[in-house]
């Protein structure tokens, strides 16, 4: 027989093992998927971990890229994570990624062409503002109704889409762009764009604000009491009413900093690299995230950990489709096996792994 | 605009046949979410099943072939979610997430030689005089052997829910997986029965698809039918009567968009688009804010993980 | 291992000295949904193939598919510059400013962006197919075949494109049925197989029976199939043979095709390059260059309308006939080209009203 026992506290030393292990069978299984396929599977392997990191010509240029994919994820799963911590589900993130990415740069775009330094500012706030304003739909629903948040943040994604898709061919269309959709590129125009702060090293605003996070974030849930709230909320709700806590409070709050930072992610992403509202500006970043904060086991130095590697898989998965013509449904697949290995090695860090006749008292 | 033009027996066909998919799916989802679990990759079930049952279907030329062995393989996809979640204990919005990645990546690279085929699909069954009733022709005695067993299946797990012991004991363990524990029951087993019925079912849905409804194969093709079958299991209090309706009136109102689209109806196409979306949002609304509260909840142990030995 | 250094340094080598002669010519090509879409993607793909066949071990043929708009874009086609790729396609609209970007960094790269607008450096160029001829030969086909006079568009997005594809395929058939009426449903996905099938049914059930979709799935194609021989639609983008004839042998509801052929331009870019009389240009081909390509009409079309349809092929391949000739009047009844007056490719290209006779409102 086999058992689980609870571990009081997670282990340590196998918190930081598991993931390699899961990496490493990973790319065993990857690699028979890829032998399948008639690929190399080691040259696969590499391309897609090592390549990026560390093999010329490409690293120099994929190794800021990491920071740059990784950043708006990075953002976006850090407020998710501290609702999810409060048993609060948004998983509408990528629809309030969208709004504010729409209002940040409908705010700037009402000032064109003007080149004052005021400009960014408000985009940014408005962009804040914007996620915020769609994450407030469903907790002031659930809040005031008891409507289930996991169904409306949803809904509201779908809604967000075609908000995009109508704002890309109707008022924020350009102009000057002979009628076809999308916005004015902001990269283009100095007062609105968010581009490196330093050359070649990928670090744009979002970047900065998202590891800025990290670190408050951890001081928040750790040192402050609004975290010891928000975990009390979630861990034993009843306590945490005795405790004082207003959990109408915690929703708002909760649900608002991760509409907010979702809203930001989307707005530094708009101004920097992807430049423009378009029908296709959302890339799902609002769902992988979700995948990136329990990746990271809703800690904020996992999360930071997991969306690079979650930037890492993506990127070396452009470079095993560009160089061994991998398909990009393998890539898929494969990155979905990395979860599943990363997942399925939780339990060692949590449980203890009993062997032996235990008598099971059930 | 010419409202005269749409029939409404012809909308109600149509909305019967566009909803099918995201019944079954929703309706498989609403057993395993009774059962305490929630699984988010109904996405990737479906389009597992979707490609199963064309492959199966193509080479065979027996479409019913295809539904049988779209049940089987995304029932199996759902173990794997199973294994995860109940034995291994992750996270199961993250698994979810995971198994719809999976999903999607694996349905494309097995699709790959199918594309651009067309399979045999179900014709409607013969009902004689009946289908050309007025109304109810159409309507009722109009469409394909899967339909009918939608509904029935929707019957099914109605009575096998509210009525039975079996019903029953998926309910305990979904309110309280502790005390049904404590009762004896096998809180995991039960749970992977539940999963592996609810992968059969997003199957089912997948292959109704690719085998009637569009008949084809295309990567990607259910363009995220699954997400809508959640929302639906929600929308529906968890109940399989709402769950019906819910699908319904969700595929109505995709269908009645189109129509008065298409009768010249001009209030901006893109609020009707993104109309089904706010009126699940809107009746959500009316009907947790109405009378018994209570009665809607989630089941009470919904995405909790269940440990044995505590 | 070794591999990799030989690969990482003949990109290097390819970065440096871009064209030399005995190393086989990269074309990369950056796509914007699966090879196995079935339409848009797929088409593109067989321009990419066709390249291949033409020049073997001359060239080297790479690809990209499934790369989202935006940032990702940009990242993809720097990677393939990087890669030592000579020439990058960037098959879809959304690349536009990231293709000009890139193409700002490495100048000894080819840029070729589809269906944009923008040339800000001298090694980006721009194509585009004349997708409204198609339109306009199965307008009128379908003018002269709907015995209900309805007849129907399922549309994507109401951009330009589209928008032009509208209106040509309306007035062809109106020229030779004034009493057909045009429906459009506008589905805002490019790709939604369920979506497109249910546009098709509202259209079929309240009596359309010629429908064409700006979309790209084969969904719309085997729904009509349903009503058993009484609607006809067309291919898009491919040619959807497939569905050319049901199982049973009977004739099936794709009558013809709009077919997207990018090879004539694939082929003649990349030969350009290897043999040195490369430019910098901006290309709008159609039916002349072969770019646009009606696919064979089936029986169910009738012989003399058959014959009309090839007669207006030829006229728009001959360069005779421009679908877009005067006199033109927008729905408000204003004349926008004179009596014999052809449109210009600016205007066109802009296209964001209706023509006469539509009695719809573009979104927006």
């Amino acid at each position: 027989m086999v058992r689980l026992e609870k571990r009081l506290n997670p282990n340590r030393t196998v918190a930081m093992l598991t993931p390699l292990l899961a990496v490493l069978l990973t790319m065993l299984a990857g690699g028979i998927m890829f032998a399948l396929l008639g690929n190399d599977p080691f040259e696969a392997i590499r391309v897609i971990f090592w390549d990026p990191l560390f093999a010329e010509p490409f690293a120099s240029y994929s190794r800021p890229q990491l920071l740059v994919k990784a950043g708006p994820l990075i953002l976006i799963a850090i407020g998710l994570s501290i609702g999810f911590r409060a048993g609060i589900w948004n998983i509408g993130a990528e629809g309030q990624y969208i709004m504010g990415a729409i209002c940040g740069a409908a705010a700037g775009l009402a000032f064109y062409p003007s080149e004052s330094p005021l400009i960014f500012p408000l985009m940014v706030l408005f962009g804040g503002l914007g996620g915020w304003a769609w994450a407030m739909i469903p907790a002031v629903l659930k809040v005031r109704f008891g409507t289930n948040e996991i169904l409306v943040s949803l809904m509201l994604v779908y809604v967000a889409e075609n908000i995009l898709a109508m704002v890309s061919t109707g008022v924020l269309r350009n102009p000057e762009g002979m009628g076809f959709p999308g916005s004015r590129n902001l990269g283009h125009w100095d007062a609105a764009s968010n581009p490196e702060l330093i050359e070649g090293t990928g670090m744009h605003w979002g970047v900065a604000l998202s590891l800025v996070v990290v670190i408050a974030t951890y001081v928040m849930m750790t040192r402050h009491i609004r975290g010891f709230h928000v975990r009390l909320a979630g861990e034993a709700p009843r306590a945490a009413r005795f405790a004082g806590v207003n959990p109408t409070r915690i929703v708002i709050f909760c649900l608002g900093l991760a509409g907010a930072l979702a809203g930001l992610a989307g707005l530094f992403e708009v101004s920097g690299p992807a430049g423009q509202i378009t029908i296709d500006f959302a890339s799902g970043y609002g769902f992988t995230a979700i995948i990136v904060a329990f990746l990271g086991r809703l800690h904020p130095v996992g999360i930071l950990l997991a969306g690079l590697l979650m930037a890492l898989t993506y990127i070396g998965g452009e470079l095993a489709q560009l160089l061994l013509g991998v398909p990009a449904a393998a890539i898929q697949l494969f990155q979905g096996m990395l979860l599943f290995f990363l997942l399925a090695m939780d339990v060692f860090t949590n449980y203890r792994v009993r062997f032996g006749t235990t008598k099971v008292t059930a | 605009m010419d409202l005269s033009a749409i029939d409404p027996a012809l909308l109600v066909a149509a909305l019967m046949v566009s909803a099918t998919p995201i019944l079954l799916a929703a309706l498989g989802e609403m057993v395993v979410e009774r059962a305490g679990v929630l699984n988010l990759g109904v996405e990737g079930m479906m389009i597992i099943g979707a490609v199963t049952g064309f492959i199966v279907g193509f080479n065979t030329e027996v479409p019913a072939l295809g539904f049988v062995a779209a049940a089987f393989a995304s029932a199996l996809l759902a173990l794997a979610f199973g294994l995860l979640t109940q034995v291994l204990l992750s996270n199961q919005v993250a698994t979810g997430l995971g198994l719809t990645l999976v999903g999607l990546g694996l349905s494309a690279l097995l699709g790959k030689p199918y594309e651009g085929m067309k399979a045999p699909t179900l014709s409607q069954i013969d009902f004689g005089p009946l289908s050309d009733l007025p109304f109810l022709g159409p309507v009722l005695f109009g469409h394909d052997p899967v339909v009918y067993l939608s509904l029935l299946l929707v019957l099914v797990v109605w009575y096998v829910i509210k009525h039975t012991r079996v019903g029953l004991i998926l309910r305990a363990v979904g309110e309280n997986h502790d005390a049904a524990h404590a009762l004896g029951y096998k809180v995991v087993r039960i749970r992977l029965a539940a999963i592996a019925f609810g992968g059969s079912l997003a199957g089912l849905g997948g292959a109704y698809l690719s085998l009637v409804r569009l008949p084809q194969w295309t990567e990607g093709m259910t363009a995220g039918a699954g997400w809508i079958a959640l929302a639906i299991v929600v929308f529906a209090s968890w109940r399989a009567g709402r769950v019906l309706i819910g699908a319904y009136l969700f595929g109505g109102l995709t269908v009645l968009q189109l129509n008065l689209q298409a009768a010249g109806v001009t209030i901006g196409v893109q609020y009707l688009s993104m109309a089904p979306y706010l009126i699940t949002i809107l009746v959500l609304v009316l009907i947790t804010s109405g009378k018994g509260r209570g009665s809607h909840a989630a089941p009470a142990s919904l995405g909790r993980a269940f440990q044995q030995s505590r | 291992m070794i591999r990799n250094l030989l690969l990482a340094s003949a990109a290097t080598l390819g970065l440096a000295t871009a064209a030399a002669a005995q190393d086989p010519t990269e074309a990369c090509f950056v796509y914007v949904g699966p090879i196995g879409d079935g339409g848009w993607t797929y088409q593109h793909h067989q321009g990419a193939l066709a390249v291949k066949e033409t020049y073997g071990d001359k060239v080297n043929v790479r690809w990209q598919e499934s790369v989202p708009e935006g940032a990702d874009s940009e990242r993809v086609i720097t990677q393939m510059a990087l890669s030592g790729c000579d020439i990058i396609f960037t098959t879809s609209f959304g690349y536009m400013d990231p293709t000009n970007a890139v193409a700002a960094k490495f100048p000894k790269v080819k840029f070729e962006h589809a269906t944009g607008y923008k040339r800000e450096h001298s090694n980006v160029s721009s194509y585009n197919s004349r997708f409204y001829e198609g339109r306009a030969v199965v307008g009128h086909i379908a003018g002269r075949m709907t015995k209900t006079n309805k007849i129907g568009y399922i549309a994507s997005f109401p951009i330009p494109e589209v928008i032009m594809g509208i209106n040509s395929y309306y007035n062809h058939a109106k020229a030779v049925n004034p009493d057909v009426e045009l429906v459009v449903t506008w589905v805002y996905t490019w790709f939604d197989p369920a979506k497109e099938a249910d546009a098709a049914r509202a259209m079929l059930d309240q009596g359309v029976d010629m429908i064409t979709a700006h979309t790209d799935s084969t969904a719309p194609l085997a729904e009509i199939a349903k009503e058993g021989g009484s609607a006809f639609g067309f291919g898009q983008a491919s040619d959807m043979s497939a569905f050319a004839t049901n199982d049973d042998g009977s004739m099936g509801p794709r009558i013809t095709s709009i077919i997207d052929d990018w090879s004539p331009y694939y082929v003649k870019r990349v030969g350009q390059l290897m043999d040195g009389t490369y430019e910098q240009i901006d290309s709008w081909g159609g039916m002349p260059e072969g770019e646009v390509v009606i696919g064979p009409m089936t029986d169910a079309i009738p012989a003399d309308v058959q014959a009309e349809a090839q007669g207006m092929i030829e006229a728009i391949t001959a360069g005779e006939y421009h679908p877009f000739t005067g006199p033109m009047f927008n729905q408000a009844g204003e004349q926008f080209l004179a009596d014999g007056e052809t449109i210009e490719d600016g205007p066109l290209l802009g296209m964001n009203f209706y023509v006469q006779g539509i009695t719809a409102e573009i979104p927006n």
